[in-house]
């Protein structure tokens, strides 16, 4: 009678712990519900809200960065900032900078990725030329001065890794016909994406602006071979006995000169 | 008992002043405004002696510290810290968990200040307890954010985080940070009593894993002299944590040595017949009484109030 009252006992206690344990384990898988959709979220990262230098990739860096905010500090021109709830930026918390507020001036001693305790911006970066925040790019052709055909050249002027990252390339003027365009050029494997020449450009919206690499760019295809590398890889055409065929250009519409210079339209 | 006899008993109690009864909650505060003024002081004033924030810190350019939750969080999302971040998890988890693990909770963190306020507002209300989660659900919640942590590989958890938004709102620029601390404040007291720092914060449950072996312990060295007002059980944060200690018989220890205690010192604030003190874990003496004839405990009314919850 005792024993069955006993196990009786047991059983209730047994059943209410088991009850219990299913309650929380539910509550918590409500609540992990959420978070991983809301962490979905959240790692959307606006374009421009460029991570500081060596920053990891994204999907890493949200699981290596415990936002202390000791790059922040650690920045001598308050370029970072700390993303804060609410706000339509990165994750909360996180560090990054909108360069057309504060570019990143690339300290020589790199003192934000030194700062950091977690290695989310990675240690292994010690020449800030090697840094990839983003990439430049000349973003609005028709409003650009220097694409008007004036001397602007700001963006290049300020790049710290001027005729390296930001090129000025001649261009026949076609509108005038007599003179040069120097086109800004922003060659990407220099280019750190600090965000001094989006940050210098003299107009009311900048027309070159740091985006992510994965917006800037493009990636050629693996097997895509350049005819005239190989060519000079081989020391001879690859494919031997092609015959150059004569150009073809239509009677009707012989080319005309339209870029003479120093002469204006012919 | 008798009725004369208690009236008697109430007529003589003593009643320790307002400084008194308040010293431990004012040396927190104390210490809470200190900790923060360290991490305001550069920012504010130029003077650099703490920079970034509770979650990971330098203190003068030598001394790193890393709270180990977020940490955790790192590592089991598949993230290996540098030097400076182990080191300072070291410290952090070396110090707290010699000296009292949850000392954190009641002396440093900044939500400390909103529950303790919470409840306050909730005591002066006189609301009911409300919903009482079971003990071992931050531990839960604490798994939970690992889970979601190694699951997402990102620290999740971090996006809600009332304490870490809480301090990096008030070293770094609220946003909209204060919007979770207002959630916190009503749901204690509106909801559930101590119900976030008592049942849920997962960050105060890695600070209690850390409080099992540590030195600074509670001492109701002087439980003889308990009349069993319950003020103790009123003020304090995790109640349950009292009675092995108060209401042990004999040979069992005065210490409180549940790993729940956050040290907060409040019981032994509110204590007019001082019960209570701070001392270390091995410390298990106790006060014999002074009275030649001891106040002898009858359970009744202990029973009649709802046991000891």
């Amino acid at each position: 009678m005792s024993g069955e009252k006993k196990t009786g006992l047991i059983d209730a206690k047994r059943r209410q712990f088991l009850g219990d344990a299913a309650r929380t384990a539910c509550g918590c898988a409500v609540a992990a519900t959420f978070l991983t959709v809301w962490q979905a979220q959240a790692k959307a990262l606006p374009a421009d809200a460029i991570r500081p230098p060596g920053a990891l990739p994204e999907e890493e860096f949200l699981g290596a960065c415990v936002r202390c905010g000791l790059c922040v500090r650690d920045c001598p021109f308050d370029t970072l900032k700390l993303a804060e709830l609410g706000e339509t930026g990165p994750a909360t918390g996180t560090p990054y900078f909108t360069a057309r507020d504060v570019p990143c001036e690339m300290c020589e001693d790199i003192p934000c990725v030194v700062a950091c305790p977690t290695g989310a911006l990675d240690h292994s970066l010690t020449n800030i030329d090697d840094a990839n925040m983003g990439v430049a790019v000349l973003i609005d052709q028709e409003n650009c001065l220097n694409f008007l055909g004036l001397r602007c050249d700001v963006c290049y002027r300020v790049c710290p890794l001027i005729d390296e990252a930001i090129t000025l390339e001649v261009r026949p003027n076609l509108r005038t016909g007599s003179h040069a365009v120097f086109v800004p050029t922003v060659q990407a494997d220099f280019c750190t994406g600090c965000g001094l020449c989006e940050k210098a450009c003299v107009l009311p919206e900048s027309a070159i602006k740091v985006l992510p690499q994965r917006i800037a760019r493009a990636e050629s295809a693996e097997h895509y071979r350049l005819g005239w590398e190989e060519k000079a890889k081989a020391g001879n055409a690859l494919v031997p006995g092609v015959i150059d065929l004569p150009d073809r250009v239509p009677d009707a519409t012989p080319f005309e000169p339209v870029f003479k210079p120093g002469k204006g339209r012919p | 008992m008798t009725s004369a006899h208690l009236d008697s008993v109430v007529c003589e109690r003593p009643k320790h002043g307002w400084l008194r009864r308040n010293r431990f909650l004012l040396l927190r505060r104390g210490v809470q405004l200190f900790t923060l003024a360290l991490f305001l002081a550069g920012p504010w004033a130029g003077l650099w002696i703490v920079k970034g924030t509770l979650t990971s810190s330098m203190t003068l350019g030598v001394l790193p510290l890393t709270d180990p939750f977020l940490m955790l969080q790192a590592l089991v999302s598949g993230h290996w810290p540098e030097l400076t971040g182990i080191i300072g998890v070291a410290i952090v988890v070396g110090s707290y968990a010699v000296f009292g693990g949850r000392i954190y909770c009641s002396w440093v963190c900044p939500m400390n200040v909103v529950t303790d306020s919470a409840n306050w507002v909730h005591r002066m209300l006189g609301l009911k307890k409300g919903w009482q989660p079971k003990k071992q659900t931050r531990y839960w919640v604490m798994a939970m954010t690992l889970l979601v942590a190694a699951g997402t590989g990102s620290l999740a958890y971090e996006l809600v985080n009332p304490v870490t938004m809480l301090h990096r709102g008030l070293v770094f620029g609220m946003g909209f940070a204060w919007a979770s601390v207002v959630m916190v404040f009503l749901f204690d007291v509106f909801v559930s009593r101590h119900g976030w720092c008592g049942h849920l914060c997962p960050m105060g449950a890695v600070y209690g894993l850390l409080n099992i072996q540590s030195l600074l312990r509670v001492s109701a060295k002087n439980r003889e002299a308990c009349d069993d007002c319950m003020d103790c059980f009123e003020v304090c944060p995790e109640n349950h944590v009292i009675s092995p200690a108060l209401r042990g018989k004999g040979d069992d220890t005065p210490l409180i040595l549940n790993r729940d205690c956050t040290a907060c010192g409040r019981c032994i604030d509110v204590c007019d017949l001082d019960v209570f003190s701070f001392t270390h874990r091995f410390d298990t003496q106790l006060i014999q009484p002074t009275s030649i004839e001891p106040i002898q405990h009858d359970p009744a009314p202990i029973k009649a109030m709802g046991g000891h919850k």
